[in-house]
């Protein structure tokens, strides 16, 4: 599992893409095989990252993957497209996940008290005593995009399961916030302070890399 | 009548960031967080750069899966069209 390259803008329209999954799943269900291993491809790593927040070991999150596709075929003609294909293959995983027992995300807690940002950037008063650099016109020359592939799988990896899990689905596969809330049976509330934590480390680890690259460089 | 809503900190603002870019915000902290953002370079720095890290976070790309993958899922799509005939 890894990200290491970057695309070099947004993945096209999510309407195009689920379109595109539309075609491929008319295909598949006549019983084309190259269909069906496009699809696989497509959400392979959303479904094995998903899946990794559920247990630890690699080879039983490809077999969950493996499952949730013959549960996917079996179902198939049955697909009413009333969510996206992802949101439902996902949704699958999640309960294939779950029976596995292995380790259930639900285990870990949402109530979290941890600042988006450390309390000792900040004064009596509340305001910024150590504020941000600016780096955001020049963070891809000052981070490698091998380097930031590498940065974010690192900080995704420290996350706590379901805070990943959401991060994941919203930020990384571009799933709206409803589509996560139902594919991880999470409130609207709840999801919300999962991202928060989850954004607010993802943009500190950048902070601290990016800041060692310019101290480094001096 | 309601008073004039009280300032937010910045440390309040940063933990409001992420729910004012999913536009979950009331009307109300909506606008007072647009209110300390025009005032404060620091706070708009850091929505800049949640924004930077949330498109970086969108344009991480998957890998292709491996041969045998590839062979694994065939095996999977076989055993069902034989199931489905």
């Amino acid at each position: 599992m890894s990200w290491i390259k970057l695309r070099p803008s947004r993945p096209r329209d999510r309407s195009q893409r689920a379109d595109e999954d539309l075609h491929l799943l008319k295909r598949l269900q006549s019983g084309d095989e190259e269909a069906f291993i496009t699809l696989v491809n497509r959400h392979h790593d959303s479904m094995l990252r998903l899946a990794r927040t559920f247990v630890h070991s690699h080879a039983l999150a490809e077999e969950i993957v493996q499952d949730t596709w013959v549960g996917a075929l079996r179902g198939i003609d049955r697909f009413e497209g009333r969510s996206s294909l992802r949101t439902w293959l996902l949704a699958i995983l999640v309960n294939r996940a779950r029976t596995t027992g292995v380790r259930e995300a639900r285990s870990v807690p949402i109530a979290d008290t941890e600042p988006a940002v450390d309390a000792a950037r900040f004064n009596s008063a509340g305001a910024w005593s150590a504020p941000p650099e600016q780096w955001v016109e020049d963070v891809e020359d000052r981070l490698g995009a091998v380097q930031f592939g590498g940065l974010i799988r690192s900080t995704l990896e420290q996350m706590p399961e379901r805070q990943r899990a959401v991060v994941m689905l919203r930020d990384v596969d571009g799933l709206q916030s409803d589509e996560v809330c139902k594919v991880l049976e999470l409130s609207a509330a709840n999801e919300r302070v999962l991202l928060h934590r989850g954004r607010s480390r993802l943009r500190q680890a950048l902070e601290d890399t990016i800041g060692g690259v310019e101290n480094h460089a001096r | 009548m309601l008073g004039r809503p009280r300032e937010l900190a910045c440390q309040e603002v940063v933990e409001l960031i992420s729910d004012y870019l999913e536009d979950a915000l009331s009307t109300r902290d909506r606008r007072r967080l647009e209110h300390h953002l025009a005032g404060c370079p620091h706070c708009s720095a850091y929505l800049a750069q949640m924004r930077e890290t949330l498109r970086l976070a969108g344009r991480l790309t998957p890998e292709d899966l491996s041969p045998e993958m590839t062979e694994e899922f065939s095996e999977i799509f076989r055993r069902w069209s034989t199931e489905r005939d």
